[in-house]
């Protein structure tokens, strides 16, 4: 029996995908990852048969992606993938909290979201990792941050002014996204406006993602002119992003120009998104089938203006940033996170790209738009604060040429096309670069072609044991500044 | 130091000058008006298309505490509802974020911020606030920071966002309350001495939004406060933010 090989987008029936005993399963999972291969998904669904896990893995440089499963028919333990596949860690923590099966031999079995059953509650509270010895302290902060930003909790074991260990415990703002997405499955517009609140800073990505996989469920095909909208969208996302990111940074160095000049260019892009469909996080855009609003003529000159201001602004205000002394002094050295480390705990996204981790859906696993759209992969080697901050500058840089192409000999047709029935019985896998990283929807369907099952990876998933990693050793009054070079999502986390 | 000066040259002034009265493009969702004879077929086509379960019969009505102004409603209407793009919103009633066809925006605004006396004499100069995310999906917090960017300038009205809920005159509470979160919500409203404001911002933290009928909630520690101010909007404008503070602390008056 051989994994089933898919594209990214490709609709396949439930039944064509291979079960394997969790022994096979776990040995080829590991043995691919081993092989270069990059874990996608792993994540249980309850059946009546049982609890079926499956296994998504990706192979980047072919634009395949590979599915197997395994059934389990009440055995409450497996030997974990973890201490071979270090990338499997959330995921099986993850699994074991919703099913409680657990992976045995798991270096740090904790609950990730809600409580693990049984085990945490109110009156057996979270277990920190705690350390002892002379000049060692602990430093907690959290749920509630001292910015205006979501809730989280930290934990800080110092020796001195050294962060020695960081542990971070999410879930608070947990609020059921995946249920709520099966038990609504007969409300599309719903659906969409559902997927817009995953992570409300990535909403064109998170939107597009659950879109794509519901439009290819139901085989139907979308103009180029809505896809090409709404890659404008999504690149525009990606730029606002990270100009608010390149600000934040600034601001976390003290360095008040690049704070204010990087901020206002924000506005400008998110304004420009709202003159696109009504909102400046581009809410109300995205629906099955197409897109809400058109891009006019007038408005592509629009966009075609600020663009080419951007592009002048952007590359002045990065120049200046990046050239000055006191904030050099901050960001390089700050926050390393090796190209190994990075590969083998199956970092994604930018923070992936500026440790030289060459991974981007764009141009891995082409969606939408980027299946006529060649995108070059830009990657950094330093993997510290100072590349990913400058990565985030070469990639608006990259975003405006994207955008720029589009908007020369706009293609005429449809903006929204009829929605067909979905598939019975079939599983899909959306991939989506948003701006944090590989965005993965898996979308299955019952025998009356309804939804019954939304699994959801959103980037920080992957990455939120980077930050853990790369501030250890580093000054705890660095942690802001390694903080935001993630700029990491606690609800895209939490769901 | 020339790119420094040709940088700030360019940058320029981007502060909006009287943020009371301040427009918004057109394209922007904002108050919404409701022509009932203007949509001929049965009304409940239009209220089963609204994602949040915000539009009601007879009259016909929206509840901007619920509304997530996603327009879907315009569309299927034929424009009987419209959204204008008028983005004072906000009110201190929740019962008046219920607006009933032929409402329009100048009327709806008549009456709809109450500043007491108090209030003004305490915090007309200077109110410091704690915001709490409580399942918040980051977009209402994103435009909560934009009130304090180069752009609207919050800070000029003597109006901050403080780190501790000790330094905190009210709470801004976002998301729909998790059940995660809601003993830290309560603990740091608690931290708050007396006379707190507390301000609902968005449509989660009014009525729970799209997440209402999530079983992750516990909305109930909402009935322990006396909420002060509610802003609508997913997420409210920073517009809409800054100008409901302006009026509730009687700024303006």
């Amino acid at each position: 029996m051989s994994w089933t090989e898919i594209k990214n987008l490709q609709t396949i029936p439930l039944g064509e995908i291979p079960v394997f005993s969790v022994e096979e399963l776990r040995h080829q999972t590991i043995s691919k990852i081993q092989n270069g291969e990059r874990l996608v998904q792993f994540f249980g669904d309850k059946t009546s048969e049982g609890v079926v896990l499956y296994v998504i893995l990706a192979d980047d440089n072919a634009s395949r992606l590979y599915v197997a499963s395994s059934k389990f028919r009440g055995e409450k333990a497996y030997q974990s993938f973890t201490p071979e596949a270090p990338s499997a860690h959330m995921f099986e923590r993850e699994f074991y909290e919703q099913f409680g099966i657990e992976p045995e031999g798991h270096p740090w079995l904790k609950p990730v979201r809600s409580g693990i059953p049984g085990i945490d509650s109110e009156e057996i509270p979270y277990k920190f990792f705690s350390m002892e010895g002379e000049e060692v302290h602990e430093v907690g902060v959290g749920p509630i941050h001292a910015g205006v930003i979501e809730p989280g909790h930290f934990r800080f074991s110092c020796h001195g002014e050294k962060i020695y260990q960081l542990e971070i415990k999410l879930g608070f703002q947990h609020r059921g996204v995946e249920d709520l997405f099966v038990k609504n499955a007969n409300r599309p517009v719903y659906l969409e406006k559902l997927a817009e609140s995953v992570a409300g800073d990535t909403v064109i990505g998170h939107a597009g993602g659950f879109i794509r996989a519901v439009e290819s469920l139901a085989d139907t095909a979308v103009s180029i002119r809505a896809k090409l909208i709404r890659t404008i969208a999504l690149e525009l996302e990606r730029i606002a992003v990270h100009l608010g990111d390149l600000s934040a940074l600034s601001g976390d160095v003290a360095y008040l120009t690049g704070n204010s000049v990087f901020g206002a260019l924000r506005t400008k892009v998110i304004n420009t998104t709202m003159s696109i469909c009504g909102n400046r996080f581009g809410r109300g855009l995205m629906t099955l089938g197409g897109v809400n609003f058109d891009i006019t003529p007038q408005l592509l000159d629009k966009i075609s203006a600020v663009v080419d201001r951007l592009d002048v602004d952007v590359e002045l205000a990065a120049e200046v940033l990046f050239s000055s002394a006191s904030v050099l002094e901050r960001f390089e050295k700050t926050g390393v996170v090796e190209k190994e480390t990075a590969a083998a705990i199956g970092m994604v996204g930018p923070a992936a790209r500026a440790s030289g981790v060459a991974v981007d859906v764009r141009s891995d696993h082409p969606f939408g738009g980027f299946e006529l759209i060649p995108v070059h992969k830009l990657t950094l080697e330093s993997g510290n604060v100072f590349a990913r901050a400058y990565i985030r500058f070469v990639e608006i840089q990259q975003s405006i040429r994207i955008i720029r192409e589009q908007l020369g000999g706009f293609p005429e047709g449809e903006t929204k096309t009829d929605l067909g029935a979905l598939g019975k019985n079939s599983f899909v896998v959306s991939l989506t670069e948003g701006w944090r990283g590989e965005i993965a929807y898996v979308v299955l369907t019952d025998g009356g072609g309804r939804i019954r099952k939304v699994k959801i990876k959103d980037p920080s998933f992957n990455n939120w044991f980077a930050l853990s990693l790369a501030v250890r050793g580093e000054g705890i009054s660095d942690f802001p500044v390694c903080n935001k070079s993630f700029n990491l999502s606690y609800c895209g986390f939490d769901l | 130091m020339l790119d420094l000066l040709r940088l700030r040259w360019r940058h320029g002034n981007q502060a909006i000058p009287d943020i009371t009265k301040a427009e918004l493009m057109d394209t922007h969702r904002g108050f919404p008006v409701i022509d009932e004879s203007k949509y001929k077929n049965d009304w409940q086509k239009v209220i089963d298309v609204c994602p949040a379960g915000a539009i009601t019969k007879s009259p016909v009505s929206i509840d901007l505490g619920k509304c997530i102004f996603c327009g879907e409603c315009e569309r299927a209407s034929g424009g009987a509802i419209r959204f204008t793009n008028k983005h004072k919103t906000g009110s201190s009633e929740r019962n008046h974020l219920i607006v009933p066809a032929g409402t329009g925006y100048d009327k709806y605004n008549e009456d709809a911020i109450e500043s007491r006396k108090e209030i003004h004499g305490l915090f007309g100069r200077s109110l410091k606030l704690r915001q709490v995310s409580a399942g918040g999906c980051n977009g209402c917090e994103m435009e909560l920071n934009a009130c304090s960017n180069v752009n609207f300038d919050m800070g000029r009205f003597g109006i901050d966002f403080v780190a501790s809920p000790r330094h905190a005159d009210g709470i801004v509470v976002t998301g729909p309350i998790t059940k995660n979160m809601a003993p830290a919500l309560m603990d740091a409203y608690k931290s708050i001495s007396d006379p707190k404001i507390i301000i609902a911002v968005g449509a989660c933290a009014i009525s729970g939004g799209v997440f209402a009928d999530s079983d992750q909630l516990k909305r109930e520690v909402l009935d322990e406060f006396k909420i002060d101010l509610y802003v609508p909007g997913c997420p409210p404008h920073p517009l809409t933010f800054i100008n409901a503070v302006l009026d509730f602390i009687g700024r303006k008056k």
